[in-house]
This record gives structure tokens, C-alpha cells and sequence, in this order.
């Protein structure tokens, strides 16, 4: 489980994140929301090792996060992708899921350069394993084209599929469904969903609506770096501080 | 194995047999320790995408090294040849160290400071280096009782080195490892993001490369048989550049047919034309080849074979 305790992010005198804690409980898939500026993707980078918090506790089941690189928290099973698109952009499709496999891999220098037999079968094996990942998002016909050519509904696929290959047991999804068309969101909804019923963790930050009441169990709403709101989907349309936070309010 | 690739074996093995001049064996000679100096600077700037402009420093104390070892203390240059390499690498390790977070401009400033540095030590540090006079009489390389000095000879032991370089770059390169040095040229951010520890991948690239262009410096000096401060030279960097660039940075044969290249090319400009024209003539050569082809002749080449 992911607990995040009295969290503050702070961009010189602006606080970003002002003190927010909520709870990731395993096996669900769990949204943030929030109006531009929330703090949502400074939540993701400081779970993720991207950005130094300036306060508060990240706990992954029982031990603490802050201060690991994210290289090192990866390691530890939690593994997110980016609100920008994010491949490798000059390698093919099975590349870039081959490098987001490096966690399954354990080949070293030393073995690579002495050409040590052993290291034939994992090859093997992690490129099996690429295969089925490309098949897993869909793209087993794009496997040998370049990433950045591919159109960029696909493209947030290779990150997807990136991102997986690297074994997350949490799985934090920046905007999965941005750029994309409907029917495009609607093939992401249905793939997260196998993830989380595959037993893996997700975290997501999404703005359309559509598609986080579609498939959260839980949703934490933020404004100004503050959480005003966490419960299951239903509850979080009718609740009226998240209402007020997403149409604006003259009285406040 | 393609015929095409026989054919080149065969060609490299026999070369010293019909190519009996000695001018031309220096200068395929040179060509070869200026590939495995290219395969070097390769690893990091083509594949890790790091551009280290103080190669030179590596190239230079694997020279002095070699050169230091065989004249004060009578090792041979089997044993003087893995030392220099260790010592290059070491300093590539340091070099890797300090620019841990270092990228793009500021990696470059790091190595160009680092090669001035070690220049200036080889220029001061008389007790040691000799100064500016250099170390002359670096014994040539024997095989038991014969030795190397021959240039169809050492033509054979700069062969094998290339060979051994080319070898080391491409385990590296097509491995788990490789995966790892492209995942940091392409995109850091998400490299860390799945686990890729990226900063040791590149401290693994600046060691092997480092100890490549040392192994590259002590072939020099005991060709050569003296060494001086000279060995640091910028130009020699520069020339290391081009070679990656124009060859195909980040392809395995792009930096050896970049090193043939821009071996030849010079010797063949001052054959056919005067010294003031030659200069001018491989600068215009160089702009036309960048030009027509950015990515390298090799990346080129193969663009046009129809792939499978």
C-alpha cells in the first residue's frame, strides 16, 4: 500500500503541494483530479522520485520513499509514465519495451564483455517477454517501426507498455488519456483495467471526466495544492466543494 | 559470414603482402589506431549521446603510461599495453564520477578541462615526463624472439587491437548493458522511470571507452616510439569527432570507416594538390559530407540496402 503523509512540494514561495496525505490501497485503481494547477503532477514527481518534497512522508508498504532516485524506486516496484509523451524516440516499438525491461534482466558488464553463454538465454527470454508486452497494448503490427513515427494515441501505448515491462506492482498513469480520441480512451480504460485485474496497483491523473468515473474505485479530488475530496466515483459528482472547485465560485 | 565479409578478412589479413610500402602501411597503420580511438569515443557519443571533447587526455596517458612503464621500469609491452589501459580507464571512472549529473555543455566543459589539465601535468611535471622534450626511445613491441618493429608487423598487432575493440563495443552495444547506454541518449527521464540506474550505465561507458583510447595510446607510442605533451593536442579530439560523425555515430562500423577516411583522405589531398590547398580542400570535403550526409556514410549506406 502507498501512503502519502502531510505532503508539501514548494516552487520558491509558491507551495505546489500544501500538506496532502491519502492512501493508495492495493488491487484498485485510484484517480486524482483536480483543476490545472492542483498539484496533481507535482504529486506524481514526488512520489516518483522526480522532485524533493520539501515536507511530509511517502510510504511504500511500510518503508519510506523520499530521498530514493527514481531509478531506485522503480526497483522497489513503482514505476509511473509521463503527461508528455514519453518513448525512446529513435528505437523501434519492441526497443524501447526491451529497455523497459531492464529490471528483468541481469546480465552485468563484465558477463557482457567475456560473452558468457548464459547471457543468450535471458536475451531470449526478455525478448519474448517484449513480444507479448507489444501484444498486450495492441501494436504487435508497429513492433519493428520507429516510436516517435507512430501516431500519438500509439505512442502513449509504447509508453504504456514501457512502463509494464518494468514489472510494476503500482503503476502511476500521468493523463493516459490525453491527446486521444474517444474510441482510442476507450481501448485505454479497458487496458487498465486488465493491469489492475493482472494485480498491479493504478494510480492516474486524468482530466476527462468520462473516462475516471468510468474505471476509478476511488477518486482523491485536489485544489490548490489541498485535498477536498476522496471517496468512490458517485459520491465525488454530487459533492459540493468538488463542484464549486471545477465550475469556479463567485462567493469565496 | 556474407562473401562480402570474407572478402574484407581477407583483404585486412593480406595487406601487408601487396601493400609493401611503407608509407602506405603507416598510413593504414594509423587509420587503425585512430579506429579504435573512434570506437571509443563512439560508445560515449554515440550511444550514451555524451560528447567528450578531452578524448585526447585518455589516448594521451594511456601513451605515457605505456611509454613510462617500458622505459623506467623495462616492462615489456605485453604487460605495459593492460596497464595503460587500466590507467586510462581509471581516469575515465574519475572523469565518469564528476560529471555524474553533469549533460550536454557541461559534460563537454568537464572533459575539455580535464584534458587541460592532464596536458599541463605532462608539460610541468619534468622528474616525471621529460617536459616539453617528451620520452623518446620507447622500445618496440617484441613477440618472443622476434620483434614488431616491422611496419607489416605491427600492421598485424594494430589489426588484432582493432579487432579487440570492435568486439568489446559490439557485446556491449547489443546487450542489456547497450540497452541501457541508448535508454539514457534517448530519454533519461523515462530510463529512470523503469529502473535503468543511469548514471552508473554512464560511468560504465566513460571506464570502457576511456580504457579503449589508452589501449589506443600505448599502441602509439611504442609505433611511434616517442611520446610528448603533443599526444594531448586538441586536434587530436577533433579528428576523433569527425571520424564518429561523419563515419555514423552510434552505429558499430560508422567510427572505422570514419577513421579510414579521415586517415587517407589528408595523405591522398597531399599527394594530389600543394600544402595551401590541402587544408582548404578537406575542410570543403568535410562541409559537402556533413551535408549531403547527416547521419553518416555508414547510417547512408544502409538506408539503401531494401531491408527484409
Amino acid at each position: 500500500m502507498l501512503a502519502v503523509r502531510d505532503l508539501a512540494v514548494r516552487f520558491g514561495g509558491v507551495a505546489a503541494l500544501d500538506g496532502i496525505s491519502f492512501e493508495v490501497r492495493p488491487g484498485t485503481i485510484t484517480s486524482v483530479i483536480g483543476p490545472n494547477g492542483a498539484g496533481k503532477t507535482t504529486a506524481f514527481n514526488a512520489i516518483t522520485g522526480y522532485l524533493l518534497p520539501a515536507r511530509g512522508e511517502i510510504a511504500w508498504e511500510g518503508t519510506a520513499l523520499t530521498g530514493l532516485r527514481p531509478s531506485a524506486i522503480a526497483k522497489r516496484g513503482i514505476v509511473r509514465t509521463f503527461q508528455r509523451t514519453s518513448v525512446f524516440p529513435a528505437l523501434s516499438v519492441t526497443d524501447n519495451v526491451r529497455i523497459g525491461l531492464h529490471l528483468s534482466g541481469t546480465a552485468g558488464v563484465l558477463e557482457v564483455l567475456l560473452g558468457r553463454r548464459r547471457l543468450r538465454g535471458e536475451e531470449a527470454r526478455l525478448a519474448r517477454r517484449a513480444d507479448e508486452l507489444v501484444e498486450l497494448v495492441g501494436l504487435g503490427h508497429r513492433r519493428r517501426e520507429i516510436a516517435s513515427e507512430l501516431p500519438y494515441g500509439e505512442q502513449r501505448l509504447v509508453e504504456l507498455a514501457v512502463a509494464l515491462a518494468a514489472g510494476p506492482r503500482l503503476l502511476l498513469l500521468d493523463e493516459p488519456g490525453a491527446g486521444m480520441t474517444t474510441p482510442e480512451k476507450d481501448v485505454t480504460s479497458a487496458l487498465i483495467r486488465k493491469i489492475r485485474d493482472r494485480g498491479t496497483t493504478v494510480l492516474l491523473v486524468e482530466h476527462d471526466m468520462r473516462m475516471v468515473m468510468g474505471i476509478s474505485d476511488t477518486v482523491i479530488v485536489l485544489n490548490h495544492g489541498r485535498v477536498i475530496a476522496e471517496g468512490p466515483p458517485t459520491a465525488i459528482q454530487t459533492h459540493p466543494e468538488v463542484i464549486r472547485a471545477y465550475l469556479g465560485s463567485t462567493g469565496a | 559470414m556474407t562473401p562480402a565479409r570474407i572478402a574484407l578478412a581477407a583483404v585486412l589479413l593480406t595487406l601487408p603482402v601487396w601493400l609493401a610500402d611503407a608509407y602506405f602501411l603507416h598510413v593504414v597503420i594509423m587509420a587503425g589506431i585512430f579506429g579504435v580511438l573512434a570506437l571509443s569515443l563512439n560508445l560515449l557519443l554515440g550511444y550514451t549521446g555524451q560528447l567528450s571533447l578531452g578524448h585526447a587526455a585518455f589516448f594521451g596517458i594511456g601513451a605515457y603510461t605505456s611509454a613510462l612503464l617500458a622505459l623506467r621500469l623495462e616492462w615489456s609491452f605485453w604487460a605495459a599495453l593492460p596497464c595503460a589501459a587500466a590507467a586510462a580507464g581509471l581516469a575515465g571512472w574519475v572523469i565518469g564520477r564528476l560529471a555524474l549529473k553533469l549533460r550536454g555543455a557541461y559534460f563537454v566543459l568537464v572533459t575539455i578541462s580535464f584534458a587541460g589539465v592532464i596536458s599541463l601535468v605532462s608539460v610541468n611535471w619534468m622528474d616525471l615526463t621529460n617536459g616539453p622534450l617528451g620520452l623518446p626511445g620507447v622500445p618496440a613491441p617484441a613477440l618472443g624472439p622476434w620483434s614488431l618493429r616491422a611496419k607489416g608487423a605491427y600492421y598485424y598487432l594494430v589489426l588484432a587491437a582493432v579487432a579487440l575493440a570492435y568486439l568489446v563495443c559490439r557485446r556491449l552495444v547489443r546487450s542489456r548493458v547497450g540497452r541501457a547506454l541508448l535508454a539514457l541518449r534517448e530519454n533519461e527521464a523515462l530510463a529512470e522511470s523503469v529502473g535503468v540506474d543511469v548514471t552508473h550505465y554512464l560511468v560504465v561507458a566513460a571506464v570502457v571507452s576511456a580504457a579503449l583510447a589508452g589501449m589506443a595510446g600505448s599502441l602509439y607510442a611504442h609505433y611511434t616510439r616517442f611520446v610528448s605533451p603533443e599526444v594531448f593536442l586538441f586536434t587530436y579530439t577533433v579528428t576523433m569527432v569527425i571520424m564518429v560523425v561523419a563515419g555514423g555515430k552510434g552505429t558499430l562500423a560508422g567510427p572505422l570507416v570514419g577513421a579510414v577516411i579521415f586517415t587517407v583522405l589528408p595523405e591522398a589531398l597531399r599527394a594530389a594538390t600543394s600544402w595551401q590547398w590541402q587544408m582548404l580542400a578537406y575542410g570543403v570535403l568535410l562541409v559537402l559530407l556533413v551535408f549531403f550526409l547527416p547521419r553518416g556514410v555508414v547510417p547512408a549506406l544502409a538506408a539503401l540496402r531494401p531491408r527484409p
